[in-house]
């Protein structure tokens, strides 16, 4: 019990630190400052995306990893890790070597396809998949390895063909390691700081997310770096407890 | 084992230069300064400075330390407002040196230094990459639409800088992106990622080997003060003060303008 308390206390002090520091007064007046609302509604939007892409990616890279075999699964299951131990800025360098103007892909996309992702909201999606896929990938890939892959071979032996098999039987199986998983992308997606800004910049309205302007606000202003914080935790708190309730089933 | 025999060296060359020319005034302008401090800081100082500071103050350091050998200076270098909201949360530092006076007021706000001092200015250039590809001359050929300028956030002192030299020059200029400090900046720029950024003069200096600096008249409007003070709290206190009185030795001012930096 003790040891669960210190943990509690050492996870919730810094929050209530946030929330007695906070500016109460001028809290209303700080709130509907212009770039506040922009900079949220980014960070929603990129954030959304950036899971919807790493489950478009992840939940098949997650599959090829739990169920089949191959040499070097076991180096690419390392690599899929990588963006979680890679600092986020050396991440966000990393992007730029390769899809920035004079990067390895970059260059390419730019004149075949006038396509430039560096300093665009769509970089600040691509550069926060890129550190919050690995969350999704494990969790998918856990929840894969203790489903009964048994089900698949009944579906397959009925005549349902892979990827039937994978929607009608493997997907409703591992949902709540899905949902789970998207949701700690989601999260990590939302506060992912240091890849954005090194790979999309900091432009308010296009690249701004939340805590790129709690980092420059904190340049500043104390208060109205803590007043950007809470707003970011108040929402991502909501829609977590929220998606939990509904999504995990859990109370 | 090198730096040690160095520094013997030089502690023996302070010494017999101290004993053979107690009389001399010329010896007098280049060690007497700290001399009178050598004797009661031992110790150490520490010093946060700003991260443009960085190159200079490391030179400063060893410097001073060859005057004063029972002394260890420990740098710490980051962006000015991060420092300045360490030592007013109470962080233990002996010597404080920002890259603008607005940041230093926060700490003397607080009532953690009083009476800071300028010991070195800088202005803005346009860094390009090498060769200026782009041929850019001159602040109002970065408003063109083929040219891709990252500034610095106007929250930070650079930023700050930038704004006001574009005003000046009536030069009306969106940016691809508003970097958090001006190394951030200067880095776009190496990588290719943008074609010119506004930095300090010290950055484009230091960062050579990649980047161009291009001088610009309306700089003149945006010179960026470094006072430098010592803290209130100071756990080396004599120390703090013989490292101020050092920074603004001609020894070390050589130092800070080799960096680019303006007296």
């Amino acid at each position: 019990m003790v040891p669960a308390a210190i943990g509690l206390a050492f996870l919730v002090l810094p929050l209530a630190g946030l929330l007695i520091r906070a500016p109460w007064t001028t809290l209303p007046h700080r709130l509907t400052e212009p770039g506040v609302l922009a900079a949220l509604r980014l960070s929603l939007l990129t954030a959304t995306l950036a899971t919807a892409v790493c489950l478009l990616a992840g939940v098949p890279l997650a599959w090829i990893l739990a169920r089949t075999t191959f040499p070097g699964r076991r180096l690419v299951r390392a690599l899929v890790t990588v963006p979680l131990v890679l600092p986020p800025v050396v991440g966000g360098v990393a992007l730029l070597l390769v899809f920035g103007r004079r990067g390895l892909l970059g260059g390419w996309l730019d004149s075949t396809f006038g396509v430039t992702l560096p300093f665009t909201t769509t970089g600040v999606v691509l550069a926060e998949a890129f550190v919050a896929m690995p969350f999704l990938v494990i969790s998918v890939e856990g929840a894969l390895r203790a489903a009964d892959a048994r089900y698949e071979e009944a579906a397959a032996t009925l005549g349902a063909s892979r990827w039937t098999a994978f929607r009608r039987v493997t997907l409703p199986l591992i949902a709540p390691g899905v949902a789970a998983g998207a949701v700690l992308c989601w999260a990590r997606a939302l506060g992912e700081f240091g890849a954005t800004i090194t790979f999309a910049g900091n432009f308010p309205g296009r690249t701004q997310t939340m805590p790129l302007a709690v980092y420059l606000a904190l340049e500043q202003d104390l208060d109205a770096a803590i007043v950007l914080s809470l707003v970011l935790l108040a929402v991502s708190v909501l829609i977590l407890a929220g998606l939990r309730d509904r999504w995990l089933g859990a109370t | 084992m090198r730096t040690r025999l160095l520094t013997a060296a030089a502690l023996a060359a302070v010494l017999v230069t101290a004993g053979c020319s107690a009389s001399s005034d010329d010896s007098a302008a280049s060690g007497g300064a700290s001399a009178p401090a050598g004797r009661g800081n031992a110790g150490k100082v520490t010093v946060l400075a700003a991260a443009s500071l960085t190159e200079s103050f490391e030179r400063i350091g060893v410097l001073f330390e060859q005057l004063n050998p029972q002394v260890d200076v420990v740098f710490s270098y980051g962006g000015s407002s991060g420092l300045a909201q360490q030592i007013t949360a109470g962080a233990p530092a002996d010597v404080f040196a920002a890259a603008s006076p607005a940041t230093m007021k926060t700490v003397t706000d607080a009532g953690d230094a009083d009476g800071p001092v300028t010991f070195a200015r800088n202005q803005l250039v346009i860094a390009v990459p090498k060769g200026n590809p782009k041929g850019v001359t001159s602040l109002a050929a970065l408003a063109k639409p083929d040219v891709k300028v990252a500034l610095c956030a106007a929250q930070v002192p650079c930023g700050a800088a930038a704004q006001q030299a574009l005003s000046t020059a009536g030069v009306a200029l969106t940016p691809v992106t508003q970097e958090r400090d001006v190394k951030a900046a200067l880095a776009k720029v190496k990588l290719g990622e943008v074609d010119a950024a506004l930095v300090y003069r010290t950055d484009a200096k230091a960062a050579a080997a990649d980047v161009e600096g291009v001088e610009f008249p309306e700089s003149a409007s945006a010179i960026n003060e470094y006072p430098i003070v010592a803290l209130t709290n100071a756990p080396n206190p004599s120390g703090a003060s013989a490292f101020v009185t050092f920074v603004r030795t001609p020894d070390a001012q050589r130092v800070l303008a080799d960096a680019g930096f303006l007296p």
